[in-house]
């Protein structure tokens, strides 16, 4: 359902969207219940000559039952939706699948960078990929990333992939996700960051092997100029040194 | 005592600024929290034109910048929830209707609710001032998140951020103040014979509230004190670089943060009962259900906080945890909904103005409940979280809470309180007009948020799938809805001032209600009663079976 | 006083009003030093290291005040008592002692808090220090507030009036007392 408004890109992305619709369906039902059944109330006792209201207390047990009743029916729909909503969260947030690739992925204020752990997929080596703005993924595949904020707390939202983790400083946070269509989609900052929140933008690029093999190769070796990629869309001031928070930049677990 | 009501005439100052009588206090609530209302929807109608308009001339501002932005944003939702809602739903209606509708002639401690007003006071002057310091007012979003909100290096608005962090304690402490006489003179300060069960709904739930906020608001109260620290004298509370941590303040903010909701909800609810059972001519459907849901609401608020926190990187197992106590707080909300809708059938309802923002309370409520299970269930918060979904999800909440029941409490009280009524034809029309274009302004919000728009985006140039036109013309709407909506109040603002003067001469009891407060004359004197009263029964005997007049006020011996 | 609200005087929850304030007065006192305690200890657990640095307090003169402190809530039981009997002179110079006690507390606190300072412990050294010097100048705050306002029922009471708020001011100091009984193994004795 949720694909009319935005595009699915990752695993999870289905059971999410799955997920809302049970939810929407549920409680969309019981809207439609309520609301028509108060509107038919206001219409069927609308005050008329002659026509006194009556006496309820609503305290017999026998009237209890328009309450009790439809109580029931909420606690039912309500652990429905628990079990569902329990299911999706292990699935994304509390359970990773096995990493084939490992980027790090760090938030400052107001931009994005990102450290693929490149051909040997160990991070903190000569031939990880550092880039600014771009994170570059392989389709079909499984990415762990590890979250850490420069200075405040930023989030790390992907909406295409039904992603979302904040990153705080002086934590690293994981995460996993797994593309499934090849694409560019938006990196957006989802939590209050300053001035710069809304120019604090990025873009993930979902690759096709091949593709993802080429970038890998221009990209070349450790630590290249990458960095200074043109086409990042970051506004920010690339100098990580000088940023605000620059002190946390070697925040490790 | 009552021979106070006959002393000489007080003077303009002792009268209006530094009375002590609940009902000019109230007053002074009452007031002021409709003049913060005006400036919030003033920076409202900025904001969202920045959003329908990016980067163009708004009419009455100018251009608005990305950090004022921040600011308008910020400032929105602070006023709105501090100074509007909780002034006007809990110190407004409380001050006013508690002695009177337990009968008595004030509140216990009278000079120390004078005080709550003057701290309140200041508090506002405080927030309002921090948009005329260098740098600006506070931008840092209503949660104020450390450590953006703790250093001046980060945020760009270090004094701004530290008025705004005063102006939120000073105001926690008026409303402790009078929270604290609240509950002292409910308990303490009955008429005669009113036993627990014949307090109104209203004062009850008003009680309910002001309780939930002592509570949850101390460890806040810890929590700003250590920011300010933060801020002022270089302590590292939140500062990760110090054995600090920034997550403490989330959890202290939303401790409260979480309650706050009911705090304003639980009054409005009141208030709505009240007028249901006066409109609807009915005697409440279970009186005790609603109070029993009220204190499982009261409960549960307690332990639910840090569903607004599942992606803030806390220990996600936890969010199993806060997932499953969030939706069991919809299982009394859910049941007290009911019993108010049940309350109708077999009713007389009449439809006058506020029996229509009752009504229409119900009616959009539900609708902000029911959108609050996709982000209390973890599983969707993932994508849900701090989306436009979340803004228009609270707006249906808080818009029913602040706006349409405060609407129904004034349109049903303002005989009471001014001795007049209002007109019902500009009440119509403002009623219909406010209703339609509120849906108008939020449902395209929904749509937008479950499209991805983030909030608290200045502008989505920077963001290909946020720019598509469809969204823009959602975006456009809703502005555009808003504009009508504010023309809409211009009625009910003339309507409130024309009927002080003009309006119809209101009798002790225009609407054949059971409550103390109309067996006052209207407005009430000074020491409220000439006579104390006794009370006799519970405040809803609306048709009572035997009896040739269909409402018998609890005072009234038989 | 004879302006006092026919609210005031009523007890329909069968509890003086003035006791009834206190408590609830305590109550969201509580859920403050709750907050702020709550916040230290979870911090505390995260960092064994700040043990060294609360190893720098002066455990003696904590325990000094603890004595002072229980001996000044003797003082306002006694007060109490005097009050209830209507011997509104004796509640007064008990409440003088109370006073007198608390005085003695922030004196004992100062010599500490100088020293400490002198050692180049301040409020920003640390988030032991930070927490140190907030907990117990909040604590230190509600003592210099208990002193003065139980100065002022002190000199009500002499002339026999408010007889009731004797108690009331006893209750707070008791709060007081309890809180430091908190505070004082936390901050001083935990290793």
């Amino acid at each position: 359902m949720l694909e009319r408004f935005l595009t699915g890109a990752s695993t999870y992305s289905q059971s999410i969207d799955h997920l809302i619709f049970l939810i929407a369906a549920l409680v969309g039902f019981w809207l439609v219940v309520a609301e028509g059944f108060l509107f038919w109330l206001i219409f069927r006792f609308r005050h008329r000559e002659g026509q006194p209201s009556q006496y309820i207390t609503g305290e017999e047990k026998h009237l209890k039952r328009w309450i009790t009743i439809p109580h029931m029916l909420v606690i039912a729909c309500d652990v429905l939706i628990i079990v569902g909503a329990v299911k999706v969260w292990m699935n994304v947030k509390q359970t990773m699948p096995p990493a084939e690739q490992t980027v790090r992925v760090y938030a400052q204020q107001w931009a994005w960078s990102f450290q693929d752990a490149g051909p040997d997929g160990m991070l903190d080596t000569g031939d990880d990929i550092r880039t600014v703005g771009e994170l570059h993924v392989k389709v079909n595949t499984t990415y762990h990333f590890e979250l850490v904020s420069r200075d405040v707390v930023h989030s790390f939202c992907v909406p295409s992939f039904r992603l979302k983790q904040d990153a705080v400083p002086g934590r690293t946070i994981a995460g996993w996700f797994r593309a499934t269509r090849p694409g560019t989609y938006d990196i957006q900052c989802t939590q209050m960051c300053g001035i710069g929140h809304s120019v604090m933008a990025g873009r993930v690029i979902v690759e096709t092997p091949e593709q993802h093999a080429r970038w890998v190769q221009a990209a070349g070796s450790p630590y290249t100029a990458q960095a200074a990629n043109p086409a990042s869309h970051t506004h920010a001031s690339l100098d990580l040194s000088t940023a605000p928070g620059a002190e946390f930049a070697e925040v490790r677990p | 005592m009552s021979a106070e009501a006959h002393h000489a005439e007080p003077g303009f100052f002792r009268k209006y600024l530094f009375s002590t009588d609940h009902k000019m206090i109230a007053m002074q609530y009452l007031f002021t929290g409709m003049i913060m209302a005006v400036i919030g929807g003033y920076l409202a109608y900025v904001f969202r034109m920045q959003l329908a308009y990016p980067s163009q001339q708004v009419p009455g501002y100018g251009v608005v910048s990305p950090n004022e932005y921040n600011s308008l944003v910020t400032m929105h939702g602070t006023i709105m929830i501090f100074w509007v809602a909780m002034p006007v739903l809990l110190a407004a209606f409380g001050n006013f209707l508690i002695p009177l509708m337990i009968g008595c002639d004030d509140m216990a401690f009278p000079r120390i609710n004078r005080l709550s007003y003057q701290v309140f006071f200041l508090s506002a002057v405080v927030l309002l001032a921090s948009f005329l310091v260098q740098g600006g007012a506070f931008g840092g979003a209503w949660t104020s998140y450390p450590p953006l909100s703790a250093k001046g290096a980060y945020n760009l608005t270090p004094v701004g951020a530290s008025m705004w962090l005063v102006a939120v304690a000073l105001e926690f402490v008026a409303f402790l103040l009078g929270g604290i006489n609240f509950v002292v003179t409910t308990m303490n300060g009955r008429a005669p014979g009113m036993k627990m069960y014949d307090i109104p709904i209203v004062v009850w739930m008003i009680v309910l509230a002001t309780i939930m906020f002592m509570f949850s608001v101390g460890p806040l109260i810890a929590g700003a004190v250590m920011l300010l620290f933060d801020q002022l004298l270089g302590t590292g509370f939140y500062d990760p670089g110090r054995g600090g941590d920034p997550l403490l303040w989330q959890h202290l903010f939303w401790f409260f943060g979480h309650p706050e909701v009911y705090v304003v909800l639980l009054p409005a609810l009141g208030i709505v009962a009240e007028v249901v059972a006066v409109f609807a001519r009915k005697k409440l459907f279970g009186y005790k259900t609603i109070l029993h849901t009220a204190w499982a609401v009261w409960v549960l608020s307690f332990v639910v906080w840090a569903h607004h926190q599942f992606v803030a990187g806390i220990d996600p197992r936890m969010a199993n945890v806060f997932s499953i106590t969030t939706l069991l707080i919809s299982i009394p909300l859910a049941e007290m909904v009911f019993v108010y809708i049940a309350t109708l059938y077999g009713g007389s309802i009449r439809l006058a103005t506020p029996m229509l923002w009752a009504l229409a309370f119900m009616a959009e409520f539900l609708i902000g409940g029911v959108t609050g299970i996709f982000l209390g269930a973890s599983g969707t918060d993932i994508y849900f979280h701090d989306t436009y979904f979340v803004v228009a999800h609270f707006h249906y909440t808080f818009v029913p809470i602040a706006i349409i029941a405060v609407f129904a409490g004034l349109t049903y009280w303002y005989p009471k309180m001014f001795g007049r009524m209002l007109n019902e034809t500009l009440g119509k029309i403002h009623f219909w007009g406010s209703i339609i274009t509120f849906n108008v302004i939020f449902i395209p919000l929904f749509i937008t948020g479950t499209a991805g728009d983030q909030r608290r985006i200045y502008s989505y140039a920077q963001f290909a799938e946020q720019a598509r036109p469809a969204l823009q013309h959602l975006r456009v709407v809703s502005t555009l809805a808003l504009l009508v909506f504010i023309a809409f109040q211009l009625i009910f603002v003339f309507n409130f001032l024309w009927s002080l003067r003009h309006g119809q001469r209101a009798e002790a009891n225009p609407w054949m209600a059971n409550t103390l407060e109309w067996t006052v004359p209207s407005p009430p004197p000074h020491g409220n009663f000439a006579d104390m009263p006794t009370v006799y029964r519970g405040p809803y005997e609306y048709a009572t079976p035997g009896r040739r007049e269909d409402f018998w006020p609890q005072n009234v011996p038989n | 006083m004879s302006s006092k609200p026919i609210a005031t005087s009523r007890s329909a929850a069968g509890l003086p009003t003035a006791r009834l304030v206190t408590w609830w007065v305590i109550a969201s006192e509580i859920f403050i030093f709750g907050g702020l305690l709550a916040s230290y200890v979870m911090h505390r657990l995260g960092h064994p290291e700040w043990a060294a640095q609360a190893a720098h307090t002066h455990t003696w003169a904590g325990a000094l005040n603890t004595f002072v402190l229980l001996t000044s809530s003797l003082f306002a039981v006694l007060a109490h008592k005097a009050a209830d009997s209507g011997d509104g002179a004796r509640a007064a110079r008990f409440l003088r002692l109370t006073a007198l006690g608390g005085t003695t507390f922030l004196c004992i606190k100062a010599f500490e808090w100088t020293h400490e300072i002198e050692a180049g412990f301040v409020l920003s050294s640390g988030g032991f220090w930070s927490f140190y010097y907030t907990a117990a100048g909040l604590h230190g705050l509600h003592v210099l507030a208990g002193v003065i306002i139980m100065l002022f029922f002190a000199a009500d009471a002499a002339r026999n009036e408010e007889l009731q708020r004797v108690e009331c001011i006893g209750i707070y100091w008791h709060f007081v007392d309890i809180i430091w009984i908190f505070l004082f193994p936390l901050l001083y004795i935990a290793r």
